[in-house]
């Protein structure tokens, strides 16, 4: 084990901590078990041989450790991970803003934490009137009808939303053949529909970066199922065509799917249902606060118009007098998308949140994130190459045109170096339909000076492609590792810690 | 970036050698240079048909994916079973080492209708 | 708003610097039809004290564990948390980071999920798993998907064993794309006859429980050797992970993609999410796998490090045709196992999973000697069904109201031909006391 506080630049202590299983030693224990209070049994007299895990041996691939040795292994981990908790983290369509700790605190609650799923109702009443009223909170900010809390993230609601499309559009006959999807649209789109059984015809964004009536129009027929649409769209523009685009697809008997991973610009600005949404997935891990966790636990609640509400995956919470129960007798739901009722704790932090913020805090963060987003593209105006300089949403796309034609400094330099400077990058290279795109999403909880900060390190990296250019396409400098080889990587996969077979 | 003038080239940027009846076919200098480091390229089984403007396999780098579409029709009759282990070859040597199939033509004039170099390096710098 | 930091004279600067009057004029490209009708009608915010003190209260009405015994099973068990497992897996860096795309700012959550795909391999006897799935229903219809498309087949046969909301999760995903879903039936031992299994040149899988949902250990070698010989792949699912601990994992039985769910591992009952879902398989199908993949690699001096690696099986690059649509997964709760299965180790988690086997033992054979029947005769693991006196959901009605505990999960939520059945879970989190208490209850 050796530290490298020597080295400079670098922040934190860069350990090099191997992998838990390199802390391995024959003999450590971290385990701690209550005695056995009953007989013992030998799984050998009820449980064929041929099915039992040779286990005088303990588990093979699992470590030998001490509970010290798990705490230092894992801390030291910690410390190699970029975190909301330690700065900007401007990736564009994750909306990375601040995850209260109260919510946290409502999630440790054993009344919420410690509950089983089959318990029965009269057990769970406080479960199920939370489940209740985020479901009314979620239709109330986003103008629709009703609400499933079901599904585990933003892809699983757009499946879920794609699979009610089809039932809808089942019940009305036949289930169409084809769903529109644009060409700035998240890889989820096309995906799920494909899921649901759907060819994905792909609608070209017009020149203003929106999608122009005309075309959904050419594209509109009647083995349409739905349009897909997000708005505000990957580049952060508001479709501004929506309610015309709307009347489109509908007139040929198509359903409007809007995909909500940018609701954060939504809140009291514009709500989906006024424009004419069937279908929309909201990804409570964003807009709503709650922790992402290093890829998850998401939460994808979709809300859907009247029309769609019978098609609404079972179960959900009906209310009567008093007291809450779970509704199963929907006919015509489209079935389980997961076991049990979502992620319940996800649930119960995106509550806290809304409660915490109210109308006119949720208001106030959709306005503030818009802001942010704008004086962004103000400041880096001139510095930076704007595809689509006009009022943005809540996010903003640059291209590294100018950097790479003069010095051939590109996205991924400028967003390594990004790194030396103390932010993470945005997102980069998406959306596709912009060449070498920096799509960097503020959000409303960063303060003026953290964006100026952020405003002064894109320029200073502006300045040292032109001057230092190697500086920049080396970068990042000062964290543990440099640059990862990942063609290696793909060309030679080394997935697990095991051994080889053979 | 090279186009040797032997070859005849699609616009999906795949080449083609003519060899008597059998066409040996791969992705071009353009196409390895668009994709970047190839990581995996999957190619299909000697035997199998081939249409014209059809796919015949995929080729992968670390950050994008591409179906391979062949030039001409036919049977494949013999693939380059190295390229598995050593992706890599598609970028050192496109039109040499990289080659991918081997097709046994059913109707030859399709090699009229593809591209000459000068015409594929014209297309190249337009598109 | 205390989440805000932007102060008003901050916003006038920074509308002055964009070059606008009013925010109404940022807001322009949205049809005043929508900005009029946005109001939301919700009350205003509510302070913290106010908040927790109402949130608390509302939490009270639900009977958690620490204060009612239960011994419910059945897809989501009670297992003990150390201590150390919230502290390291719920740390800030690992809580409030995002997927890791930069892996120079990442390499905490890479690393520990390389690690854990490690464990969940060495688990299920499998070559490769994956970084996770949202939970065990959708990890084994995600299987069944793979299988799917690794045979170009469209029946599956689906064992009734099969815990059911998984069983509903499959048809769900399947139902719009021509999945034909087929029913095994079971035999008197609670497990599938594979002598029975109606195999032909159509079955894209056959999907069974490893133990199964009546707690009992499938015959698996001989149904994998069943479905090999129809050229179907036998997809398994084990939502109490910790049998495997003393089980063989469902690869070294022939399995040819293993799911589960890993929430035993020292994630909280949480009212059934978020959990974990586990996938592993062999290596040759990896390309046709979903979800995401950590890889090892080196940075360029040569040291090594960690990324996700094979992206283009996935939809932000082959979008329609992905393997799956899946994006975030379940990663945090991958964490928190990571730990349990390291501070649990080698010998830590064989002894656990064989002590679980041991409680539930000793609780059959009380239940047997009060003349209470065990309608299956196959092996079990930590769970089994027994046969209460009257219709189950009045038993379990009864010993609450008599004893304060939950008995267990009547199978007629599930299953309306077993009335008086009865699914119980024995842990380590149920001393003997606990037990002797519910088997006197059940025997009244």
């Amino acid at each position: 084990m050796t530290s490298r506080m020597d080295q400079p630049g670098v922040t934190h202590l860069g350990f090099d901590e191997g992998t838990i299983f390199e802390r391995s030693v024959e003999g450590r224990e971290g385990a701690s078990l209550p005695a056995l209070d009953v007989p013992d049994a030998d799984p050998a007299r009820t449980i064929p041989a041929a099915l039992l895990r040779e286990t005088s041996a303990g588990v093979e691939g699992l470590p030998e450790v001490s509970e010290v040795d798990v705490v230092r292994h894992f801390t030291r981990l910690s410390t190699w991970n970029y975190a909301i908790d330690l700065g900007f983290y401007p990736l564009g369509s994750c909306t990375m803003k601040y995850n209260p700790k109260v919510n946290e605190e409502a999630a440790s609650l054993p009344g919420f934490a410690q509950i089983h799923p089959y318990l029965p109702e009269d057990l769970v009443q406080g479960a199920l009137e939370l489940m209740w009223h985020l479901e009314r909170q979620l239709a109330e900010i986003t103008g629709l009808s009703r609400v499933t809390l079901q599904p585990a993230a933003g892809a699983h609601g757009e499946l879920t939303g794609v699979l009610m499309i089809r039932a809808y559009h089942e019940a009305q006959g036949r289930p169409r053949k084809k769903v529109l999807v644009p060409d700035s649209a998240h890889g989820t789109n096309p995906a799920s529909s494909a899921m649901a059984g759907y060819e994905v015809v792909t609608i070209k964004s017009g020149p203003r970066g929106v999608v122009e009536p005309a075309a959904v129009a050419a594209a509109m027929d009647d083995e349409v199922a739905a349009l897909m649409l997000t708005n505000p769209n990957t580049l952060g523009l508001f479709e501004e065509h929506i309610l015309e685009i709307g009347e489109i697809v509908k007139a040929r008997g198509g359903l409007l799917y809007l995909d909500g991973a940018n609701t954060n610009a939504l809140m009291g600005v514009a709500k989906p249902g006024d424009m004419g949404v069937d279908v929309m997935q909201m990804n409570l891990h964003k807009t709503f606060s709650t922790p992402h966790g290093g890829g998850g636990p998401g939460s994808g609640a979709v809300g859907v118009s009247a029309r769609v509400e019978p098609y609404l995956p079972v179960p959900l919470v009906a209310k009567e007098g008093d007291r809450y129960r779970f509704d199963f007798d929907r006919p015509k739901s489209i079935g389980r998308m997961k076991a049990f009722y979502g992620n319940f704790l996800t649930l119960v932090r995106a509550y806290t949140y809304i409660c915490s913020m109210g109308a006119d805090g949720l208001t106030e963060a959709s306005r503030t994130a818009i802001l942010h987003a704008n004086y962004l593209r103000a400041r880096l105006r001139g510095t930076y190459e704007l595809p689509y300089d006009r009022p943005c949403m809540h996010e903003v796309v640059f291209t590294d045109k100018l950097q790479k034609s003069r010095y051939d400094v590109t996205t991924l330099d400028i967003a390594k170096r990004l790194i030396d400077y103390g932010f993470h990058p945005p997102t980069v290279y998406f959306p596709l339909v912009v060449p070498g795109a920096l799509m960097i999403e503020p959000t409303e909880t960063e303060s003026l000076s953290s964006l100026d900060g952020f405003v002064d390190a894109m320029k200073k990296i502006a300045d040292e492609a032109a001057n230092s250019p190697d500086t920049v396409r080396k970068a990042p400098h000062s964290t543990r590792l440099k640059r990862l080889n990942e063609t290696r990587a793909a060309r030679e996969p080394r997935l697990t810690a095991l051994e080889p077979a053979g | 970036m090279k186009f040797p003038a032997d070859l005849k080239y699609t616009k999906d940027h795949e080449w083609l050698r003519r060899e008597g009846n059998v066409a040996v076919v791969g992705i071009t200098d353009h196409a390895q240079d668009a994709l970047g480091d190839v990581v995996f390229v999957e190619l299909p089984q000697v035997g199998a048909a081939v249409k014209a403007k059809g796919t015949f396999g995929v080729v992968e780098s670390v950050k994008a994916v591409s179906d391979l579409y062949a030039p001409v029709s036919g049977t494949v009759v013999e693939v380059n079973s190295s390229l598995p282990d050593n992706p890599e070859t598609v970028n050192k040597d496109p039109y040499g080492q990289g080659w991918m199939i081997k097709v046994e033509m059913s109707d030859p004039k399709e090699v009229d209708g593809l591209m000459s170099a000068a015409d594929y390096e014209t297309f190249v710098k337009e598109s | 708003m205390r989440y805000i930091s932007t102060t008003e004279a901050e916003r006038r600067a920074m509308l002055e610097a964009i070059g606008v009057a009013s925010m109404d004029d940022l807001l322009a490209p949205v049809p005043k039809a929508l900005r009029d009708g946005a109001a939301i009608r919700l009350p205003d915010a509510e302070p913290e004290p106010d908040l927790m003190r109402r949130l608390k209260a509302m939490a009270a009405k639900n009977a958690d564990s620490d204060r009612t015994p239960s011994f419910l099973g059945a897809g989501v068990y009670p297992h003990f948390q150390p201590s150390v497992v919230p502290h390291l897996a719920l740390r800030a860096e690992f809580l409030t980071s995002y997927t890791p795309y930069q892996p120079e700012v990442a390499q905490g959550t890479l690393q520990a999920i390389f690690e854990f795909q490690t464990m969940v391999a060495a688990l299920f006897g499998m070559e490769i798993a994956n970084a996770s799935m949202y939970d065990g229903s959708t990890a084994a219809a995600e299987g069944v998907l793979m299988a799917r498309r690794v045979t170009r087949r469209d029946r599956v046969l689906v064992a009734r064993s099969l815990h059911p909301e998984y069983r509903a999760v499959i048809e769900t995903y399947g139902q719009r794309i021509g999945l034909d879903v087929q029913t095994i039936p079971i035999g008197p031992t609670g497990a599938v006859e594979p002598a029975r299994l109606a195999l032909d040149d159509r079955v894209a899988a056959v999907v069974v429980g490893h133990p199964n949902f009546f707690g009992v250990v499938e015959p698996l070698g001989e149904i994998a050797e069943a479905a090999h010989g129809a050229g179907a792949l036998l997809v398994t699912s084990t939502p109490e992970a910790l049998a495997l601990a003393l089980l063989k994992g469902p690869g070294a039985l022939g399995a040819d993609i293993a799911t589960g769910e890993g929430q035993c591992f020292g994630v909280p009952a949480s009212y059934g999410g978020p959990h974990v879902g586990l996938f592993a398989t062999r290596e040759r199908f990896l390309r046709q796998m979903p979800g995401r993949l950590a890889g090892e690699t080196v940075d360029a001096t040569g040291k090594r490090g960690y990324v996700l690696t094979l992206a283009t099986r996935e939809q932000h690059i082959r979008r329609e045709a992905a393997t799956s649509n899946i994006c975030t997964n379940s990663g945090l709760i991958a964490m928190i196992a990571t730990v349990y299965l390291s501070a649990l180790g080698r010998h830590g988690l064989a002894r656990l999973a064989r002590q679980n086997h041991a409680r539930a033992e000793y609780a059959k054979a009380r239940l047997r000697e009060k003349g209470l029947g065990l309608p299956f005769s196959g092996p079990t693991f930590n769970e089994f069904v027994v046969e209460t006196k009257r219709p189950a959901d009045e038993t379990v009605r009864r010993v609450l109201d008599e004893a304060g505990i939950v008995a267990g999960l009547p199978l007629s939520r599930f299953f309306p031909d077993m009335p008086k059945g009865l699914l119980v879970c024995v842990t380590e989190q149920h001393p003997k006391a606990d037990i002797d208490r519910l088997v006197e209850a059940l025997a009244r």
